[in-house]
């Protein structure tokens, strides 16, 4: 089995195309996650106008609120671009330089202060978008409204901080600045007390209404002491209480090298295997070897062995690769070569099995492709994106391939978080027991065809 | 080699039905018919790539030889690689002394480290007749051997089976050139739609053929050859 064995590799050395796509293919994948996990997700870059005069501020009953900083705020979530005019700010949204442009009108604050009066009109920021395509207008919809909501929280929260300052102010008195003089605010808790004092000056016949006055005081004060803390809920009066009722699961960067270890794994052992069973009858070979020369089982066997010799080479080059920019356990490298070996035996068994179905290489290169590649897809499709009877579809389709369980192990193996790594093993074991005997069944008449 | 009642199906169609064949040591045997005669179906039978669904044959020391008509090669291995691997799969005792001898017995010397694929068809017909020899069988199956052959490469590559012969193999091949049977062929085995109709010389089947039609028996062997098949229903 070993000069069979050399021999394929002596042909994949002479495939200048097919080696190279082996060595580069997970040096990108490697770089290509390697850039994403080691770098914070940019920030949207968004034009920035704010045509709001210098000075203007938000009003607050008979004074004024300090200013709210959004712009501030919002330069801190995305990067602001500042723009000039609005011709200059449309012209970046087009090019494409901008995610979109925020526009501050000059009558935002204006129109803030009149939320206060008896005609009150609706705050407006201008937001200028480019929606080249449907995904993009999804995004900066997304973007753009999650900004905002942040903004809006923010301006709640401050107006109902001052809110309760005032209110706080009426019930215990003290100093209100208007028009830069100060005011002094007698409170509800001195007025109580003051009309006690007087009380018994006061003649019998009064003493009623003014004993009304008094209580009066006396419950404002003691009621109105608990509205602060309810005007502060009316800025968010729904809290989250995020509960996970699955088992914890690993960072995310994790689960990205382990689904670009997986991918490397599928297409190079699928491929070379389905391709190199091919090959031998394309070449006409295969009735040659099998004539007495070696057993069709043994030949088998011989192509399971190269796929997951390969497999396991080319997979741990891209984890190595990987280690350049993350830091991966390699205390877990045990795990790894279990995940690897029991992963690639099952591709490598589906390969064969692809491989002795298909006439030729080309035809079981495509038939490869169109096969793993949605599934794999579809194994990535977490549950609740899509309706029930759908998703029960996906699960049995993603269960009879490799994909998935492959996935589970090298996330598992990679990471302690998660699930156990046995179910996903005992899972691929099946599936290498069922591919293989397929393969063996499709050898069968392999070259009769 | 002997064989006997072999019957095989493909489906409803009996591909042959109960063929008896037999050669010695230094024959050469040439198997002729008409398409889908059952010629190559006989001779993989023979060579064991292909189960009969009845029969029985028999070969010296299960040691015969197998050049299937489409050169069975890896086109990117070289043309030593080839003969290196196969040598070392039919667990020859010197595998390196063996391809060296049939490098020099097939004149691909020179040629030895060039990729298959670029060899012409002829010499890629060479390395997979070198191939079928490497165990040094008792018995050499070929199928149709000349295909694609020019001619002075066919020359040379009965001059080479010619020898094999001389030294003793038994050498068992398929043709669709008459005058190719005749000319090289010690004897002949006629078969049409799976029957073995005729087992004998090239001049034992022109005398039968003189009985029935005279006139054809007197021209060259190919119309003497589609007389007899035609006076047999063929």
């Amino acid at each position: 089995m070993r000069w069979l064995l050399l021999k394929d590799l002596t042909i994949l050395r002479r495939s200048p195309l097919q080696a190279v796509l082996l060595v580069a293919y997970p040096i990108l994948i490697a770089l290509l996650i390697g850039f994403a996990i080691s770098r914070e997700p940019g920030k949207p870059r968004v034009a920035f106008l704010n045509e709001i005069p210098p000075g203007a501020r938000v009003a607050g009953g008979n004074g004024k609120l300090p200013a709210v900083g959004v712009n501030r705020r919002i330069c801190r979530q995305v990067e602001c671009v500042d723009v000039g005019s609005r011709g200059e700010a449309e012209r970046k949204v087009r090019d494409g330089d901008v995610l979109a442009a925020l526009i501050l009108p000059a009558d935002l604050i204006d129109r803030l202060n009149s939320l206060s009066t008896l005609s009150p009109e609706t705050p407006e920021v201008e937001v200028l978008v480019n929606e080249e395509n449907p995904l993009k207008a999804q995004a900066v919809d997304d973007r753009i409204t999650a900004l905002l909501a942040r903004a809006n929280l923010f301006i709640a929260r401050q107006i109902a901080q001052e809110g309760g300052r005032y209110l706080n102010l009426v019930v215990d008195g003290g100093s209100f600045d208007v028009l830069g003089q100060a005011v002094e605010i007698l409170g509800l808790r001195d007025t109580a007390s003051i009309l006690e004092a007087l009380r018994p000056d006061v003649p019998a016949a009064r003493r009623p209404e003014l004993d009304r006055v008094i209580r009066f005081a006396t419950l404002a004060r003691d009621n109105l002491d608990v509205a602060a803390p309810l005007i502060d809920r009316l800025a968010q009066p729904i809290a989250v209480d995020k509960q996970t009722v699955s088992a914890p699961t690993p960072p995310l960067e994790v689960f990205a090298v382990a689904v670009a270890a997986t991918l490397t794994l599928t297409f190079v052992v699928l491929l070379l295997v389905a391709g190199s069973l091919a090959l031998e009858r394309e070449e006409g070979t295969f009735a040659r070897l099998t004539g007495g020369l070696v057993s069709r089982s043994a030949l088998l066997a011989e192509k399971l062995g190269l796929g997951v010799a390969v497999g396991l080479l080319v997979t741990l080059l891209m984890l190595a690769g990987v280690q350049l920019f993350a830091g991966l356990a390699w205390s877990r490298f045990g795990l790894w070569l279990a995940a690897i070996l029991l992963g690639g035996g099952a591709f490598a068994a589906a390969g064969a099995a692809l491989g002795a179905a298909a006439r030729d290489v080309r035809s079981v290169s495509l038939l490869a492709f169109m096969v793993s590649l949605p599934v794999a897809l579809l194994s990535l499709v977490p549950s609740g994106a899509v309706g029930a009877t759908l998703y029960d579809a996906i699960r049995v389709l993603t269960a009879l391939f490799p994909f998935k369980p492959a996935l589970e192990a090298m996330t598992a193996a990679l990471d302690s978080a998660g699930p156990g790594i046995g179910a996903p093993l005992f899972h691929l074991t099946i599936l290498i027991a069922a591919y293989t005997a397929l393969a063996r069944l499709a050898l069968r008449r392999f070259a009769a065809v | 080699m002997e064989a006997r009642g072999l019957v095989k199906r493909y489906g409803d169609r009996e591909a042959l039905k109960g063929v008896d064949f037999a050669a010695h040591p230094g024959e050469l045997v040439a198997v002729i018919g008409p398409n889908g005669a059952g010629k190559t179906t006989l001779l993989s039978i023979l060579a064991g790539t292909l189960r009969a669904d009845a029969g029985t044959v028999e070969s010296p020391n299960g040691h015969v030889g197998w050049v299937p008509q489409r050169a069975s090669l890896y086109r990117r291995l070289t043309v030593e690689e080839n003969l290196l691997l196969f040598a070392r799969l039919e667990g020859v005792g010197d595998p390196r002394g063996v391809v060296e001898e049939m490098l020099g017995l097939t004149g691909l010397g020179e040629r030895r480290g060039e990729v298959v694929a670029r060899l012409s068809g002829g010499n890629q017909q060479r390395v997979n007749i070198a191939i079928g020899l490497l165990a040094r069988p008792a018995v050499l199956l070929l199928d149709e051997p000349s295909v694609g052959l020019d001619p002075r490469q066919r020359a040379r590559l009965w001059e080479f089976i010619a020898g094999l012969a001389g030294r003793g193999t038994s050498v068992v091949f398929s043709t669709h050139d008459i005058q190719e049977a005749e000319r090289y062929g010690q004897r002949l085995l006629v078969l049409a739609d799976g029957e073995g109709l005729f087992d004998g010389s090239a001049a034992e089947l022109r005398e039968t053929v003189r009985g029935e039609a005279p006139e054809a028996a007197g021209g060259d062997f190919e119309t003497a050859f589609l007389s007899y098949l035609q006076h047999r229903g063929h």
